[in-house]
């Protein structure tokens, strides 16, 4: 019997032949993650096991989520993480002033390549499967063993084929795809699996794109999401330096899948998930009567160059609402450059926006854009659980950076072709 | 007498432990807000409320969300004893095991435990009594690689023994 994507590179890197889903393994990893709230306590673990790291450059920390530091108890965890990486001369340790938000920081550092195995302690590791590697969340137990083993183990998960067809219509972007499929299947209608994207559609998705939808398959319960390799994949490791080898996977014609979802992209639309859980995606032209005070740009699901663009592209010569806070976030340091020389960032500030240095801040309830009781906000991070940023009684609806920016103009939720027509 | 503490669906990592407090280094002061977002909370609060040997009975998909340890963490510390779902989360389930937190997927049966039940769980035979409806519901067992882990108190001591 065939192999998915997924079975290909487990069964690689556990030194099998085959594996079908259900197979407990143990295998060896490529590279291993944390951040500033789930290192310190993955070191406290590892430090119990008393062996040395495996591997001081297939460790990478990053201190993202209260970082730069918002406090006294968040400025001590991050120490402990930046002491652990001084004592163990951990090469991949990214300081403010050179960090971004992990997902967004480790492709561009060409950290990720195709075929390799990522975990990390961080739910959003699953946004590499873009690259067609293998990445998923474990916890800090999971991490701090992995830190001094180089290996886990894993079920080998069924998966969910997700044929893309059609063409993609011009404000529709990753993260409609995602939240479209996450209302169709919910958010445990790929518990314990993987997602596999194909079809001739792919071809029409940015990198961008990918990473978006990739990073949003936790949201649907999934291990991981993983695309194919093609053209633009290989372009995105060259341009970030990739020099190592790396053997794209391919699923084999026979390979076996719990379900195939069927995404016309032509039919799909600029969508929005209401408070409080990732399915509950309506339409963004159907979303008038919701009045917002705030409105998040940035995140490991939406804070990269191209979602800045669009941001721009809505923004440029507009103002945002009277009665509405946006924050923007660029992911990471070369991001937030860039769109400096390419005057977004001028943009932003015109318009009436905040801009912020790279941290996954508001979007956990973290700092730098907390809501009241009562508050509502259009973002476009990735989980609008209850009390998600901020308050218990504050609400979150989840969109594209199209959508967001059109609904900071309007004060609504609102879709990008309201806005621009 | 051990209560049962029941939750509905898609109970999510930021309701079991927000990220407001995940600057919190310490995990005994941190499960003072377990649970504190739930919307059960506005009834009767966790954290006041729990005692040793509690259980925590919840429909599909608990401890969806983020991979923080801190939540399957904060209810062991609170002496939760077992957990029993509809389904898990699958990263939430794999902490739970991790740390020695024993949690138990058993389908729709969880529908027969409702808020007031009294239980009573035997991980060795698989088995939750619900005392006073005289119902008992089997349970099938773990994966072998995983009892280990579990049996062990938890994959820390697993890697350690295996090391020896």
């Amino acid at each position: 019997m065939g192999m998915t994507m997924t079975e290909k590179i487990l069964a690689k890197h556990a030194h099998r032949d085959s594996v079908s889903a259900g197979d407990l393994l143990v295998s060896q990893v490529d590279l291993v993650l944390a951040n500033d709230i789930t290192g310190p306590p993955a070191i406290n673990e590892f430090e119990k096991i008393g062996k040395p790291v495996f591997d001081k450059d297939k460790i990478a920390l990053v201190p993202d989520h209260f970082s730069p530091c918002k406090d006294i108890k968040s400025a001590t965890m991050c120490k402990q993480m930046r002491d652990f990486a001084r004592k163990h001369n951990i090469t991949n340790y990214f300081e403010v002033g050179h960090m971004g938000i992990e997902h967004a920081l480790l492709p561009d550092k060409g950290l990720v390549a195709p075929g390799e195995i990522v975990i990390g302690a961080d739910s959003h590791t699953c946004t590499y499967g873009a690259l067609n590697a293998l990445s998923t969340g474990m916890g800090q137990t999971d991490i701090g063993c992995a830190m001094a083993s180089g290996t886990t183990w894993f079920k080998v998960p069924q998966a969910i084929k997700v044929n893309l067809t059609g063409t993609l219509p011009k404000y529709v972007k990753g993260k409609d795809i995602i939240l479209t499929i996450i209302g169709m299947i919910g958010v445990d209608g790929a518990r314990y699996q993987s997602l596999e994207f194909d079809g001739e559609g792919v071809s029409q998705l940015s990198m961008a794109d990918r990473l978006t939808i990739c990073n949003m398959a936790i949201e649907a319960g999934g291990k991981n999401g993983i695309f194919p390799v093609d053209e633009k994949t290989v372009e995105f490791l060259k341009e970030r330096g990739v020099t190592r080898s790396w053997e794209a996977v391919t699923a084999d014609d026979d390979a076996e899948y719990s379900r195939v979802l069927d995404i016309k992209l032509d039919e799909l639309v600029p969508v929005v998930a209401y408070p409080h859980l990732p399915e509950n995606t309506h339409p963004a032209k159907e979303g008038h009567s919701i009045k917002i005070d705030q409105v998040v740009i940035g995140s490991c699901t939406n804070g990269r160059l191209e979602d800045l663009e669009q941001a721009a592209e809505i923004l440029q010569g507009r103002k945002v609402c009277g009665h509405v806070r946006m924050i923007i976030i660029p992911a990471t340091q070369e991001i937030y450059r860039e769109a400096m020389h390419r005057g977004y960032i001028d943009t932003f500030i015109e318009a009436g926006a905040a801009v912020s240095t790279p941290t996954c801040g508001p979007c956990l309830g973290g700092y730098m854009g907390i809501l009241a009781a009562g508050e509502r906000a259009v973002s476009t991070t990735n989980r609008n659980f209850r009390g998600r940023m901020g308050h218990v009684d504050s609400e979150v609806y989840l969109a594209s950076p199209y959508t967001a920016a059109a609904s900071a103009i309007t004060g609504y939720i609102t879709s990008p072709e309201e806005v621009v027509k | 007498m051990s209560k049962v503490w029941r939750y509905g669906d898609h109970i999510d990592t930021d309701v079991i432990i927000p990220a407001r407090y995940l600057n919190i280094a310490d995990f005994t002061e941190l499960a003072e807000h377990a649970m504190e977002d739930s919307k059960e909370n506005l009834v009767e609060n966790f954290a006041a409320g729990v005692k040793p040997g509690d259980y925590i009975v919840a429909g599909k998909n608990f401890g969806c969300g983020s991979s923080r340890e801190h939540a399957p963490v904060v209810l062991k510390v609170k002496g939760i004893k077992c957990i029993v779902a509809d389904s898990f989360a699958r990263i939430f389930y794999r902490n739970a095991i991790n740390i020695g937190l024993p949690v138990l997927e058993i389908g729709k049966d969880v529908e027969q435990i409702e808020p007031g039940d009294t239980i009573d769980v035997d991980m060795a035979k698989g088995e939750i009594k619900i005392i006073n409806k005289n119902i008992v519901i089997k349970t099938k067992p773990l994966p072998e690689f995983i009892q280990k882990i579990a049996d062990c108190g938890g994959l820390i001591n697993y890697v350690k023994g295996e090391n020896k």
